[in-house]
């Protein structure tokens, strides 16, 4: 069809500007990344993250036992993603729930870990989990008084960082 | 010596005449004629129409429109509904349900589309508006159960409460139950978004059974697939009806009990729902498939055989939403099968898988443009397409509207030549003069936008991603499509110059939309300044722009006409573009 139709605006009919001589050479954000199976992959300048920043109860906090130390570099996606392409609504919200993930560090541990708190129903369950998750340290249940386990003798303090940047003693605000 | 000709019709009768014109172009049209004409349809609009909610404040619609009963109104870019447009951005209702409170109490019909609604908004408008009817909320968020549980309780004629697409908190299926026993006025409910696993069985039931009037019934996926027999028990005079999750163990009295109910529903028109779907018992709903018009299966995860079986029992099918499980080879047999098929929307099943999971190819859109007469609108997802295959869909249906095509790999060629697809795009535009929304994928050069200039003079709305080589393409579009009101583009490398050369134009549309694209911040500042009936908003939330060189693209750009001014509701993110100094925080 096209060859047919001898239309083509030349490049200086535009108005008067001279698209040539400025022409553009910006490169898109995001340039095209070769993959190892030698197919071109589209920016991942932004993988495809589904989890959300923790909401405890209405406040913004981030748990981390103890003090935090360096952050630990965020797992690849494991698959290259643009955000919003292809455009399919709500595509990663179909049949998923609320979640609120939380990242947990551990003073010591190289990385850090990430824990959805909606699958927990108290802190007791938590702790637990938290447990299982660095089972290397003692986590010391604050709640009990007790130590739940001991391995090489260390406890740990489970603490959080509140909206105001506190450091707070978990288990004072009710769960919920 | 002059004479008084149409002016000495009495207002009445002008009232009258103006009552026969409901669309809101004619209506805005008619205001136009002259002053008197003005007043006198001001005064007798009862609908009100806004596209943009940034675009004119509540009070000056209220000034304007002193006895409107209905409003809709807009809020968020259609982007928003890929995520790109960040959370907190805007699009509060708000403001207006305040200002509509003191000044409507006899509002009867809200209709919101991507805005932020509030459980506060939620009782306002129980408490404020004794006559409320119809609430729609469509694709919207910021409201939980108890806003719905205030609606149910308060708003005693109510007709309509229709929640498509929205993110509801979910905090108890008990909102169900504050509909009193006396409230029987319900036509049509719409709850298919809301994820709560608990849903009161009864209290649906019971409130399905008193409102004889029920015409449309859309539930949510918990709502079990043994429980819809009971439901649709209660409710035969149906016309449109969503199931909830339509899978269970199979069993033949169950099976018996939904096929019985399903047969007694003589009205049904229209179906949906499906998650889940259990083949074995999709055969339940064949007594009413012969009268369906449309058939929403776009979560059903059914394979192309059960879905060709589906489709050939429903000849009078007009619109249908289905996943790409169907198949090029189902997509024959609706093209046959379907005569009467006018929209149609594929969906992809796997949209972030690398290799195709299914055998649906760009021959499914050619047999449906062939077989289908009336088909007008169209929204495609496949992995593969070519030049010929879309001059061909163009040639057959010259009666497109809305033709959105979308190639899941960014910049894939055409897979026969290796080309760009410039030309078959171009024959779509170039066939299909009436057509009014366009999207575009694949590898395109400026070329196709030289085409949509030249011939797509009636298109209103186009999208773009990962398109053109220069600015030279966005320039084709301002300054060739004429009727152009929405414009969105994503990963183009369109700059300053074109923009720049056709601003005024953009002053003629509703808005324009560029994110990842090459406009500078001084560009933005620049239009900000020469355009002050134009609200220019950078988005970054890389932090202010101008702690950037001037000259360094902007993230995200939402530009949109407006007499309200810049707003004053933006997050830190959102910077205005001004006529004093070009910053604005």
């Amino acid at each position: 069809m096209s060859s047919e139709n001898g239309k083509r605006l030349l490049e200086t009919d535009a108005g008067g500007l001279n698209f040539e001589a400025t022409e553009l050479t910006l490169g898109l954000p995001g340039e095209p990344r070769v993959t190892s199976d030698g197919g071109a992959k589209w920016g991942s300048k932004r993988g495809f993250s589904e989890t959300v920043d923790l909401k405890l109860g209405d406040n913004n906090q981030e748990v981390k036992l103890g003090h935090s130390l360096q952050e630990a570099a965020k797992s690849p996606v494991s698959k290259t993603q643009v955000v919003g392409w292809p455009p399919v609504r709500g595509f990663a919200k179909r049949g998923k729930k609320s979640c609120k993930y939380v990242k947990v560090a551990v003073d010591g541990a190289p990385y850090l870990r990430k824990v959805d708190l909606e699958i927990y129903n108290s802190y007791q369950q938590l702790l637990t989990s938290l447990e299982d998750m660095f089972s290397c340290f003692t986590i010391r249940n604050y709640l009990n008084e007790k130590k739940i386990d001991q391995v090489n003798g260390i406890e740990y303090m489970p603490t959080y960082e509140d909206k105001d940047g506190d450091w707070m003693l978990v288990g004072d605000v009710p769960w919920q | 010596m002059h004479k008084k000709m149409a002016f000495s019709f009495p207002d009445e009768v002008l009232e009258h005449v103006f009552s026969f014109i409901q669309s809101d172009k004619d209506r805005n049209a008619v205001s136009m004629v002259c002053k008197s004409w003005y007043e006198i349809e001001r005064w007798c609009r009862r609908k009100v129409f806004v596209g943009n909610c940034y675009a004119v404040s509540p009070r000056m619609v209220i000034r304007r429109f002193p006895e409107f009963r209905s409003i809709e109104l807009k809020g968020k870019p259609h982007f928003a509904d890929f995520n790109l447009v960040p959370d907190g951005w805007g699009g509060y209702v708000s403001p207006w349900i305040e200002e509509m409170a003191g000044a409507y109490p006899w509002l009867e019909e809200i209709r919101l589309k991507r805005m932020v609604v509030t459980d506060e908004s939620l009782e306002l408008i129980a408490k404020s508006f004794k006559n409320f009817k119809v609430l729609v909320l469509s694709s919207c968020e910021g409201f939980s159960t108890d806003g719905l549980a205030v609606i149910a309780a308060s708003c005693k004629n109510l007709k309509e409460l229709d929640l498509r697409d929205c993110e509801v908190d979910d905090l108890s299926a008990h909102w169900l139950s504050h509909f009193p026993e006396t409230y029987t006025s319900l036509v049509s409910l719409n709850i298919s978004c809301l994820g709560s696993d608990e849903v009161s069985f009864s209290a649906l039931e019971r409130l399905v059974g008193r409102c004889t009037n029920l015409k449309t019934l859309r539930l949510n996926r918990a709502v079990p697939l043994d429980k819809i027999a009971n439901i649709l028990r209660h409710a035969p005079q149906l016309v449109e009806f969503g199931t909830g999750t339509y899978t269970a163990d199979v069993r033949p009295d169950v099976y018996s009990d939904l096929a019985g109910v399903f047969s007694s529903c003589k009205e049904l028109k229209s179906l949906s729902g499906f998650w889940d779907v259990v083949p074995d018992y999709l055969p339940a709903i064949y007594p009413v498939c012969s009268k369906l018009t449309s058939l929403n299966l776009s979560y059903a995860t059914i394979q192309s055989p059960d879905l060709i079986k589906l489709v050939s029992h429903c000849p009078n099918l007009q619109r249908l939403l289905v996943l790409d499980y169907i198949e090029d080879s189902g997509l024959e047999v609706l093209a046959s099968s379907c005569k009467d098929l006018q929209e149609l929307r594929v969906f992809p099943s796997d949209p972030f898988g690398a290799e195709p999971n299914v055998s649906l190819t760009e021959q499914g859109l050619v047999a449906v443009s062939l077989g289908c007469p009336k088909l007008q609108s169209v929204l495609y997802f496949c992995r593969r397409m070519s030049n010929e295959a879309l001059v061909t869909i163009a040639r057959n249906r010259p009666n497109f509207t809305r033709f959105r095509l979308c190639i899941i790999e960014p910049k894939t060629a055409d897979y026969l030549t290796l080309e760009p697809l410039d030309v078959g795009f171009g024959a779509i535009v170039q066939y299909c003069k009436d057509l009014k929304r366009l999207s575009l994928s694949g590898l395109l050069t400026d070329r196709v936008f030289e085409y949509i200039g030249t011939y797509a003079k009636k298109l209103e709305m186009l999208s773009v991603a990962f398109a053109g080589d220069s600015d030279l393409g966005l320039h084709h579009v301002l300054s060739g499509c004429e009727s152009l009101r929405k414009l969105e583009i994503r990963d183009c490398p369109f700059g300053d110059k074109a923009l720049l050369a056709n601003a005024a134009k953009l002053e003629t549309m509703r808005s324009l939309w560029m994110s990842s694209c090459a406009v500078s911040f001084a560009a933005c500042k620049l239009l900000g300044q020469k355009m002050p009936r134009l609200n220019v908003e950078v988005i970054d939330e890389r932090g202010p722009p101008d702690s950037r060189p001037e000259n360094c693209p902007v993230d995200k750009l939402y530009i949109y006409r407006s007499i309200a001014g810049p707003r004053f509701d933006m997050p830190p993110f959102v910077w205005t573009m001004d006529e004093d100094s070009g910053l604005r925080l």
